[in-house]
């Protein structure tokens, strides 16, 4: 960097929301307090079905990350999800509880993800998405061959069955919400952050980033591995709430399919549209799961539905009616003083 | 020590040869026009030197370091700012926002600091005044100078400005050609591609012809008008317009 210009500071006043961030940070807090005194107010039912729902809301934030931010469509995010959830079960099994396995076996993704970034990042757009998709299957074939973690038959998750089924419940949900939790909170300041506008940039133009000094490689490869580690998050979650882990059960293609339809039909390229996607995914499926294969060509039409005539997402289509936005990650230039 | 080097450069694309052994030297703080006929191959020099390109052969040294294999992010980062052609606006994120990113990346500014230098881009080029516009929404002026801002708020020691008055009015490229002048008297080293000469001759002292990727002529920006090499690239006719701008 040169020191040629001499800056003259402007006590310029940026503004990074378009309303009050107490507002914004008194609603977090709100909702935060009932879905954490939700095992103790919510039928058990509801608490279980809260449960997947928080799970679905991990997978497709992170894949939100990493498709509509970064612009790398993935269709082997299941890999990860079930790489952290035999990640849980290895530490489990090595005596951990696993609860307290879950960040380990996070983390453990995201360092498994590292080499493999050197492998995709070499390959763009379709090559990249099957690529991706091999990196999973690869992932099911090599844990399906470890007979320490049950190959292909499956191991229970230890160290569980001393809870008592009401309190495993509790717990599990409790884990399944503070993970999503993180995950979210983590999301949202890093797009607050530096990181946020530079995958904006790049989303919008990839040349033009790079000659204003962008890394936009680096960036691609940060972002896979905190997807990963994400990923891994709903994967160790998953575990102990099943808590019969099986390869056929962690590593779903069907994951994937519902990561990129509850990121599509909500809004790709928002923090809010996975949410309001899952929101929309969990009470279609709830009203509609007595309708056998009906409720997956509903699911399908809907899809198409939105992608021809709202691509931009259901949140995409509020927040261009409204101009809202419940999270907000830009800048506003207030008049600096001169 | 030259803050540029270009020695040898060559590049083609399977027959067509933009760059055929250039070599020239600039000194730091020092301003140069390129003009050239369409396919000469100006822009790709651009390219070659911003790290858009590979060159085939020869060595590209800035500020005495070699660039091969440099990235062109790492370029930025080094002090080489660029502005397209053809404006390359972040066209979902506001003026000030194409600047910050600029300010954040290209010249590793943090907090409140890339604030600053954000917006004193903006103020030197002229777009302060639409700081929270979507860049785009905006008009052809206001792109161009946008692309300006962003190669500035990377805080450059060489500014490659690729046609940046192309396609304005006359009022709007003596505008320009002030801004110009003010990033001159602050030191930053300036390539400027223009087929408006005009605007070329009130700023720098330095002009060099390209054709069919080479060097053809290089000096006194009114000694290489005047050169045969240059009239008979311009089929000999005084196309070249040097009336200065009112």
């Amino acid at each position: 960097m040169s020191e040629i210009l001499s800056v003259k500071p402007t006590a310029l006043r940026v503004e990074r929301s378009t309303f009050s961030p107490l507002f914004t940070l008194g609603g977090v807090i709100a909702v935060a307090a009932f879905f954490t005194l939700a095992p103790w107010i919510l039928a058990a039912s509801w608490v279980s079905i809260l449960s997947n729902f928080f799970i679905l809301v991990i997978m497709a934030t992170m894949w939100n990350l990493l498709a509509g931010y970064a612009g790398m469509v993935s269709i082997g995010q299941q890999g990860f999800v079930g790489l952290g959830a035999y990640a849980t079960l290895y530490l489990a099994l090595k005596g951990m509880n696993p609860f307290v396995a879950i960040p380990f076996a996070a983390l453990i993704c995201g360092v498994i993800a590292i080499p493999i970034t050197f492998l995709l990042l070499r390959l763009r757009g379709g090559y990249f998405s099957v690529a991706t998709w091999v990196v999973a299957d690869s992932a099911m074939l090599l844990i399906l061959s470890v007979a320490y973690l049950g190959g292909g038959t499956g191991k229970y998750m230890p160290g569980l069955l001393s809870l008592s089924p009401t309190t495993l419940n509790h717990d599990v949900y409790l884990a399944t919400w503070f993970g999503a939790l993180v995950v979210l909170v983590g999301t949202y300041l890093l797009l607050r952050s530096r990181v946020g506008l530079l995958l904006s940039s790049m989303r919008d133009n990839e040349i033009a980033a790079r000659s204003a000094g962008a890394k936009v490689t680096t960036t691609r490869r940060m972002i896979y591995v905190v997807a990963a580690i994400g990923c891994g998050v709903a994967g160790a979650v998953l575990a102990v709430s099943q808590p019969f882990v099986q390869p056929g059960n962690e590593f779903q293609l069907q994951f994937a399919a519902e990561m990129l339809f509850t990121s599509m039909i909500g809004g790709l390229g928002t923090i809010e549209g996975p949410i309001l996607g899952s929101i929309i995914f969990f009470t279609l499926q709830q009203s509609l799961q007595n309708w056998g294969a009906w409720y997956l060509i509903i699911f399908g039409s809907l899809a198409v539905v939105v992608a021809i005539w709202q691509p931009r997402g259901l949140w995409g289509a509020i927040r261009d009616r409204f101009h809202v936005e419940l999270l907000p990650v830009g800048y506003r230039v207030k008049e600096p003083r001169a | 020590m030259s803050l540029l080097q270009l020695e040898g450069i060559s590049k083609r694309f399977g027959r067509v040869v933009v760059a055929d052994e250039i070599s020239f030297q600039l000194e730091p703080g020092t301003s140069l026009g390129i003009i050239g006929p369409n396919g000469a191959g100006k822009s790709s020099m651009f390219g070659l030197i911003s790290g858009d390109l590979k060159p085939d052969a020869g060595t590209i040294r800035f500020n005495g370091t070699e660039l091969l294999g440099v990235k062109a992010s790492s370029r930025c980062r080094m002090g080489i700012g660029r502005t397209y052609q053809i404006p390359q606006p972040f066209e979902h994120l506001t003026v000030f926002e194409n600047a910050l990113l600029a300010a954040q990346q290209g010249a590793r500014a943090r907090g409140t600091e890339s604030y600053d230098v954000a917006y004193d881009a903006l103020r030197r080029t002229g777009m302060d005044e639409l700081a929270n516009r979507p860049a785009g929404s905006l008009g052809l002026l206001h792109r161009k100078r946008l692309e300006l801002s962003r190669a500035l708020a990377t805080r450059p020691r060489l500014l490659l400005l690729d046609e940046i008055a192309g396609g304005l009015t006359d009022p709007e490229v003596l505008g320009l050609t002030e801004v110009i002048k003010d990033l001159q008297s602050s030191g930053i080293a300036i390539i400027w591609i223009e087929h408006v000469v005009r605007a070329l001759l009130s700023t720098v002292s330095r002009l060099l012809c390209l054709a069919n990727g080479t060097v053809i002529a290089d000096g006194d920006p009114h000694e290489v008008l005047a050169s045969e090499a240059v009239r008979a690239v311009y089929l000999g006719g005084k196309i070249i317009n040097e009336a200065p701008l009112s």
